[in-house]
């Protein structure tokens, strides 16, 4: 299977969490990566900019109608929600608060279901609500994969445990073992993306 | 790719568009709103979300009531149109504003602001307060206008919940308020209900950006996360028609993550404020 996106939702000690896992991906990841961390609405860019010193991808806020890259993490600004369109470019929107967050988890992950289907990958990590449950189950419905991060070892075991019970056929990882777990479906998408003519 | 090849879940998806699609056009057609052109994940999620809520199995069941139902319209135009607002919102917004154009609205002996996009007011008595303390109000004629007239029954009458004061109280004092903010309302119950004066200079009207045309000679223009709805080419429609409302010297102030960049006019305005996003239509 290739993958052409991943998703990521993080709550309450997410920071570490996300950390752990970008500075964790190699040199040579090339899946984008969109992600929503909950924040207050009056935080500033400090994540994005701080994870980006520490890592080889480049490293945003997201703006909208930006275009998906390879090689980019993109992280949902403070107050909006993230979105991801058909034609794989972002779109923020300032509706409701949905699970009392904006951004949401779930809006994004919705979102991505229906742009990427089966070639996308979900993961819910850390957090003290249940954010990202019904939409890492849309993942799975629309064929792709789902990982949460153990809950026993996340610094708030509430958000992984939800998605947990929301699809238990998801795949349970620490986060060290999601970081190279992704690393692993990155070459061999890359080894599918190489024509075999060599 | 044969319809039929397709895996069911795919097959679901591209149905779901296609009947998506037909619904924007009915809705269109019977009822002159035009979301066409708006971002089609947001109409999607919409959409959607209001197929489960009613339990219905399909898009064209959403449909069939929406042309069925007259009244059952307004509740689609809500779920499309977003209403979400509160006052001073980004409130370094409402300060650079203060500091930076009002004392040029000053040398005018009158001044005609347009809110495009209004929704419920908050922004609107947001700006009625500053232009009274900075002495703007009594000389300005206000417009604040949506295409949604629900939105704007609410925005007339100027009456708020009142659980929100106390944040709105924090954002005005960040926005550089100076005075009491409690000055400018009187508490019911659980509402506030805002001065009379402040509205006394404001007309608030129906308009869509998408289908109807130009204001005429207008100073300031403040259209805030209306854009971000749009897809590129009907944000550039809509900054054109703000272009020619505009008087030369006029100014233009967008939500914060919006953006004149990716327009063909930006060459006609000079930046005021690159993180707020304000600008200044060219004299020349
Ligand atoms: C998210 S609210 C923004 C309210 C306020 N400007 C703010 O920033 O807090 C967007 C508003 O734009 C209005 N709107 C959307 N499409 C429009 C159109 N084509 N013409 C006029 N108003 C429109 C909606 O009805 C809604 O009230």
């Amino acid at each position: 299977m290739s993958y052409h996106a991943i998703v990521i939702g993080s709550s309450a000690g997410g920071l570490h969490a996300l950390k752990t896992i970008i500075t964790g991906l190699d040199a040579s990841f090339n899946i984008p990566v969109m992600i929503v961390q909950h924040m207050s609405p009056q935080s500033d860019n400090f994540m994005s900019r701080y994870l980006n010193q520490l890592s080889h991808l480049q490293i945003k806020e997201a703006d909208e109608k930006e275009p998906i890259r390879q090689k980019h993490v993109y992280i949902a600004p403070p107050n909006f929600h993230l979105l991801i369109e058909e034609d794989k470019t972002l779109s923020l929107t300032v509706d409701e608060k949905v699970n009392y967050a904006r951004p949401s988890i779930d809006v994004l992950f919705e979102s991505a279901a229906y742009a990427y289907g089966k070639n996308l990958i979900g993961i819910v990590l850390t957090g003290a609500n249940s954010d990202g449950s019904a939409g890492l189950k849309k993942i799975q419905e629309a064929g792709g994969l789902a990982i949460i991060q153990q809950p026993q070892t996340a610094e708030v075991s509430i958000m992984p445990q939800s998605a947990f019970d929301a699809c238990p056929q998801a795949i349970v990882l620490s986060l060290e073992e999601i970081a190279s777990f992704l690393n692993r479906l990155n070459n061999d998408t890359q080894s599918v993306a190489q024509p075999t003519s060599t | 790719m044969l319809a039929s090849d397709q895996p069911e879940n795919e097959r679901i998806i591209s149905t779901q568009n296609i009947e998506i699609e037909l619904l924007i056009e009915a809705i269109y057609q019977r009822y002159g709103y035009d979301f066409r052109s708006y971002n089609k994940a947001h109409v999607k999620r919409r959409i959607l979300h209001r197929v489960s809520s009613l339990g219905l199995n399909s898009v064209s069941e959403l449909q069939h009531k929406i042309l069925h139902e007259d009244d059952f319209f307004d509740v689609i135009l809500k779920d499309l149109s977003i209403n979400v607002t509160e006052m001073y919102r980004d409130p370094s917004f409402y300060a650079v504003m203060r500091k930076e154009v009002f004392p040029l609205l000053k040398t005018y002996p009158y001044i005609k602001v347009w809110h495009a996009g209004c929704a419920t007011g908050e922004e609107v008595y947001s700006f009625a307060i500053m232009l009274k303390e900075e002495g703007l109000l009594d000389r300005a004629q206000v417009y604040a206008t949506d295409f949604n007239p629900l939105v704007l029954e609410i925005a007339k009458k100027g009456i708020y919940p009142v659980s929100r004061i106390k944040e709105y109280t924090a954002n005005y004092q960040l926005a550089e308020g100076h005075y009491s903010f409690s000055d400018y309302y009187v508490a019911r119950y659980d509402s506030v209900i805002f001065n009379q004066d402040l509205k006394k200079n404001i007309v608030f009207a129906e308009h869509n950006l998408v289908t109807d045309s130009v204001f005429a000679e207008v100073n300031l223009i403040i259209c805030r996360n209306v854009l971000i709805y749009f897809n590129r080419e009907l944000q550039n429609k809509v900054i054109r028609l703000f272009t020619e409302s505009l008087i030369k010297g006029g100014y233009l102030g967008l939500g914060s993550k919006e953006n004149l960049m990716f327009t063909d006019v930006y060459e006609q305005y000079t930046v005021i404020d690159a993180k707020e996003k304000i600008y200044k239509k060219k004299v020349l």
